[in-house]
């Protein structure tokens, strides 16, 4: 268990947030609130684009040329999933490695060098996909050629995203000599060593790939095999997004603690389930190469199957210890009646617990069981490159990943300024507009999917197409109401950029208060922050949150088997 | 036990740990297993399995 030194090493070193007890080491102020600001940018063009690509897939709307479509679809993709997610997942990492352990961050300067190589690149490459010389898109399969430029700037990033994996190690070996603490970790600290040993895999795979692929785009390479760049590529992608999985559910028990004063079940539990992260979920990389060729059925099943399960065990395992924390401790509080009161009577109107629960929700019910069922080698024939996939990563990395941040940033960002949130009326509407329309735009994507609908794809009436197909006007109606959801989904987006860079730029600074009143006195809040496990208990006190596991498991079950179901009927066996 | 605590600084009063629990609390250990297992399983594995396919004959 960890034991936090009382006595702050240094002390000059950190100020004391007077809301909630916690110490922050300055450095690590200012880094969380550049990383944030610098994301939420990265969101806000992304988004944009984002609503060009969604405007023209929405069959009546067919907003952009072709050319523009593409142009836009790389774009959003770099802009959402690699500048946004990882430009503020290192700012909290930032956070989670010093502040639940009282340490101060080893080497700031070089903190600032990673920050300048990521902005840098991400620029660079964001620039050269608007001039159009960059149309790629996202996974940017060779023999489809960027501009040198394009990849120069993806290598700068990954570089610049690499660093601050390091800089985790060195502040807990820091931490470990300054004797800031004792034992193990807390489990958001180790939540964050997990992030950075997968962050090395990743931009190491990351180099490995894309160096080669720079070259050959200037010519000094004559060929780059594109199944071989498949296979490496995803190690790198996939992974990307198994940090963010990683520190979106750091950011689950932080926030359970934070607004309940809730601990894990049992710690010793929790950080299992990380560890089985780090061994099998970078695994479950083989699952978009499922429907290739060139590789094993072996390879392929034991990967995505026996590997990959053990991480959906760990995905399960935090489904139950979170919402359980919260529920133990709601009844401690005597919100004890039926199943769900704890539930029912949760700080709904709070945009943190809205966007934190609502995270929880969609990305176990969306994501998470859309994903496992897809990533059968049987199954995933069924929806390969179909408009299922982007519905269904959206319902992790918007609905999951995003949605837990979009909640995070309104803890976390009138902490590190002291300024009291900006326009809190559209930060609250945001978190439910977001989710539910993002929502919307995965859960009817899916359908689309099932119905054959292509993913990327600008015009699914083949218009110009030597062989002519017709879509039922049945996939055209569930393309529209996806898009709708996607453009409102969009708008929840747009609110929460409004309120965090209101706050970051111009919030009224308070000494004290600035954070609203939550559940917990401020000592409390510090407390739970350094970890531990509730006190040993006896018999069922959470039967709610075991009700909820449950529901997602049988529902889980129950869609499978359906797809098997559906293969057999779209693929006839006589 | 877990709550911010006055503690004298000696290794003594450490409590007895189990074997997992130092398995966890060694961030090397962890270092060299996550890495080497994707390392392994799925790209070295995967990157053979792509070399073994023949290439076509012109
Ligand atoms: C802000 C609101 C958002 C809207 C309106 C939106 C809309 C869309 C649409 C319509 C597509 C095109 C799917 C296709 O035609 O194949 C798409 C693709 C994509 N989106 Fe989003 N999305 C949003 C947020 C996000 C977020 C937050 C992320 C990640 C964190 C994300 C990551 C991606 C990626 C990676 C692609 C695939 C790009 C590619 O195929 O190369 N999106 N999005
Ligand atoms: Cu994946």
């Amino acid at each position: 268990m960890a034991t936090i030194m009382a006595t702050l090493r240094n002390p000059q070193d950190f100020t004391t947030c007077p809301d909630t007890g916690l110490n922050i080491n300055k450095p690590v102020a200012n880094l969380v609130k550049i990383h944030i600001l610098t994301a939420v940018m990265m969101l806000l063009a992304g988004g944009i684009l984002g609503l060009g690509v969604a405007l023209t897939r929405w069959p009546a709307v067919h907003l952009l040329p072709s050319e523009w479509f593409y142009i836009f679809l790389t774009g959003h993709g770099a802009a959402v999933l690699l500048f946004w997610v990882h430009i503020f997942s290192v700012g909290i990492a930032y956070f989670f490695v010093t502040t639940p352990i009282n340490a101060r961050l080893a080497t700031p300067k070089i903190a600032w060098l990673s920050y300048w190589l990521m902005l840098i690149g991400a620029a660079i490459a964001t620039v050269m996909v608007l001039l159009g010389q960059a149309t790629v898109m996202f996974s940017a399969y060779p023999p489809l050629k960027a501009h040198p430029l394009f990849y120069l700037g993806v290598i700068l990033f990954a570089v610049g995203a690499l660093v601050p994996a390091f800089l985790v190690l060195a502040t807990l070996v820091k931490a470990k000599n300054e004797r800031t603490f004792k034992g193990s970790m807390p489990l958001t600290t180790f939540g964050v060593l997990i992030w950075a040993i997968i962050a090395i895999f990743t931009w190491v795979m990351g180099a490995v790939i894309m160096i080669p692929t720079w070259l050959w785009s200037m010519g000094l390479i004559a060929n780059i095999d594109p199944q071989l760049y498949r296979v490496i590529f995803w190690a790198l992608a996939h992974s990307t997004q198994q940090m963010n999985i990683v520190l979106h559910i750091t950011i689950w028990y932080t926030l359970a603690a934070v607004l309940f004063g809730a601990r894990p079940l049992n710690e010793k539990v929790s950080r299992t389930a990380f560890v089985l992260y780090l061994f099998a979920l970078q695994l479950g990389s083989v699952h978009h190469l499922l429907s290739d060729p060139g590789t094993s059925f072996t390879w392929r099943t034991f990967n995505t199957s026996y590997a990959a399960y053990l991480a959906v065990l760990g995905s399960l395992i935090h489904g139950l210890t979170v919402p359980g924390g919260i529920e133990l401790a709601q009844r401690r509080r005597g919100l004890t009646h039926g199943l769900f009161e704890w539930l029912r009577k949760a700080p709904w109107d709070n945009p943190i617990f809205s966007g934190f629960f609502l995270s929880l929700i969609l990305f176990g019910f969306i994501g998470g069981i859309s994903g496992v069922t897809m990533s059968n080698q049987q199954i995933n024939m069924t929806v390969h490159n179909t408009f299922y996939v982007p519905a269904h990563f959206h319902g992790t990395v918007a609905t999951g990943t995003t949605l837990a941040f979009i909640a995070f940033s309104y803890w976390i960002v009138p902490l590190v300024t002291r300024r009291k949130l900006a326009y809190p009326g559209l930060a609250k509407m945001s978190t439910w507009i977001f989710g539910l329309g993002m929502g919307t735009f995965a859960l009817f994507g899916m359908a689309a999917g099932h119905l054959g609908v292509p993913r990327r794809h600008w015009d699914i009436t083949y218009a110009d197409a030597a062989l002519p197909f017709d879509f039922s006007a049945m996939a055209h109606m569930i393309m529209t109401v996806a898009e709708i959801g996607a453009v409102i989904g969009g708008f929840g987006a747009l609110f929460y950029i409004i309120s965090i860079l209101s706050t970051l730029l111009g919030g009224k600074v308070l000494a004290k208060g600035a954070l609203p009143a939550l559940a917990e006195p401020a000592g409390l809040v510090a407390a739970r922050m350094h970890g531990g496990t509730e006190p040993q208990h006896k018999g069922l006190e959470v039967p709610g949150s075991l009700v909820l596991c449950m529901v997602l498991l049988v529902f889980l079950i129950v869609y499978y088997f359906a797809q098997y179901k559906y293969l057999a009927t779209i693929w006839g066996i006589s | 036990m877990t709550e911010t605590e006055k503690m004298p600084e000696t290794e003594e009063d450490l409590e007895p740990v189990s074997g997992w629990q130092m398995f966890y609390d060694d961030p090397s250990m962890l270092l060299f297993l996550g890495i080497a297992s994707p390392t392994i399983l799925y790209t070295l594995w995967g990157v053979i399995e792509v070399l073994h396919v023949p290439l076509a004959g012109y």
